[in-house]
């Protein structure tokens, strides 16, 4: 490593990334066994696994950062809501298909622009972990963003389910463009990235697909939910990390 | 709610530059877009190709069974027809 930033709050950086794809990924594995057609529950299972993979690799790291002895599984299964740092956006239910493309929607095509700078952060390793990253999260925003054009411009139901999950949905994006000093301090040494500059790439693309999809734009000043990053989290996470967690509390040492 | 089905495309996977596009199966979709989002789901998950055709499988035209002697069968004692008669030489694949 070549930067000169606190270990801490590289922790908290790599760990809030980590969370945000363990969290988004257990949601999007809900649908297997039920999503609303084969090829539809593929594309959702492979979206899981690619979130899932990358929350390993960030929780990985995060737990060498820390120097605690806690691994990738320690840190997903063996601590509680409150320790948790995804934003809430990622944490919200599946309620119905409509739903989770517009969040995996605006998680991935946010997520794209993120990991696409983060190739070039000073650290090697964040830079490693977001260049594989970039390539399944552009491809994530490109199903959604599909979806949400067909539904969208479907039938008059898809139409009213599509815009409803944008309206409900859309107060938890301000959280994702939410930079606090930990963010400058690491911004300041190369490592994090700029968030904040991103946003208006992220709502330009944004409205071009839902100028497509013939769903109105959310308006700029909407009042946004916050605090999912500092442990402040809705009542769905706590009933996500049960089913998550309760094998390996149950049997700490079970194994294959 | 109407249940109605998306239509079916066929699906073609090049597994390799240079070799042809292989039938690999179907899936359901709503368009070619999709077809094709679809197609690397469910068949290039393991590294099978680097390239996707997906047709409308509506727009395929296929031979009648019933036709099978009349199409397929002169051709079965016109051995000289195969490219059994010189040798192929070494280090040409997939002839």
């Amino acid at each position: 490593m070549t930067t000169t930033c606190d270990q801490k709050d590289l922790f908290t950086y790599v760990l809030r990334l980590g969370d945000s794809g363990l969290v988004l990924g257990q949601r999007l594995s809900e649908w297997v066994g039920k999503a609303p057609m084969l090829e539809e529950e593929m594309a959702l299972a492979n979206m899981a696994l690619d979130m899932i993979g990358q929350a390993r690799n960030f929780l990985s790291y995060a737990g060498e950062l820390e120097g605690k002895d806690r691994g990738e599984d320690e840190l997903a299964m063996h601590r509680d809501v409150g320790s948790f740092s995804n934003p809430l956006l990622v944490e919200q239910p599946n309620r119905d298909f409509a739903y989770t493309m517009v969040r995996q929607y605006f998680y991935a095509s946010f997520a794209e622009r993120l990991f696409e700078q983060l190739q070039h952060s000073a650290d090697s390793r964040l830079a490693g972990i977001a260049a594989k990253a970039v390539k399944e999260c552009r491809y994530h925003a490109r199903h959604s963003g599909l979806w949400l054009v067909r539904l969208g411009d479907g039938t008059e139901e898809s139409h009213q389910r599509v815009a409803r999950a944008l309206e409900e949905l859309w107060p938890y994006t301000g959280e994702l463009f939410e930079m606090d000093e930990l963010d400058r301090r690491l911004l300041q040494a190369g490592v994090a990235v700029d968030v904040q500059a991103m946003r208006a790439d992220w709502r330009e693309a944004l409205d071009q697909v839902l100028v497509e999809a013939r769903i109105p734009l959310p308006s700029d000043d909407t009042w946004m939910h916050s605090g999912g990053r500092s442990g402040h989290h809705s009542e769905h996470l706590g009933h996500l990390l049960a089913t998550m967690q309760i094998l390996p509390r149950s049997y700490p040492d079970a194994n294959w | 709610m109407q249940e109605r089905e998306l239509p079916l495309w066929e699906v073609f996977i090049r597994s390799r530059t240079g070799l042809n596009h292989r039938h690999v199966g179907s899936l359901h979709a709503a368009d070619a877009a999709m077809a094709i989002q679809n197609a690397r789901d469910l068949y290039c998950r393991r590294q099978e190709g680097i390239g996707i055709w997906v047709v409308e499988s509506a727009a395929i035209h296929a031979s009648d069974p019933a036709d099978k002697d009349a199409l397929f069968d002169p051709a079965e004692d016109k051995i000289y027809r195969h490219p059994t008669f010189y040798d192929v030489p070494d280090g040409v694949e997939n002839i």
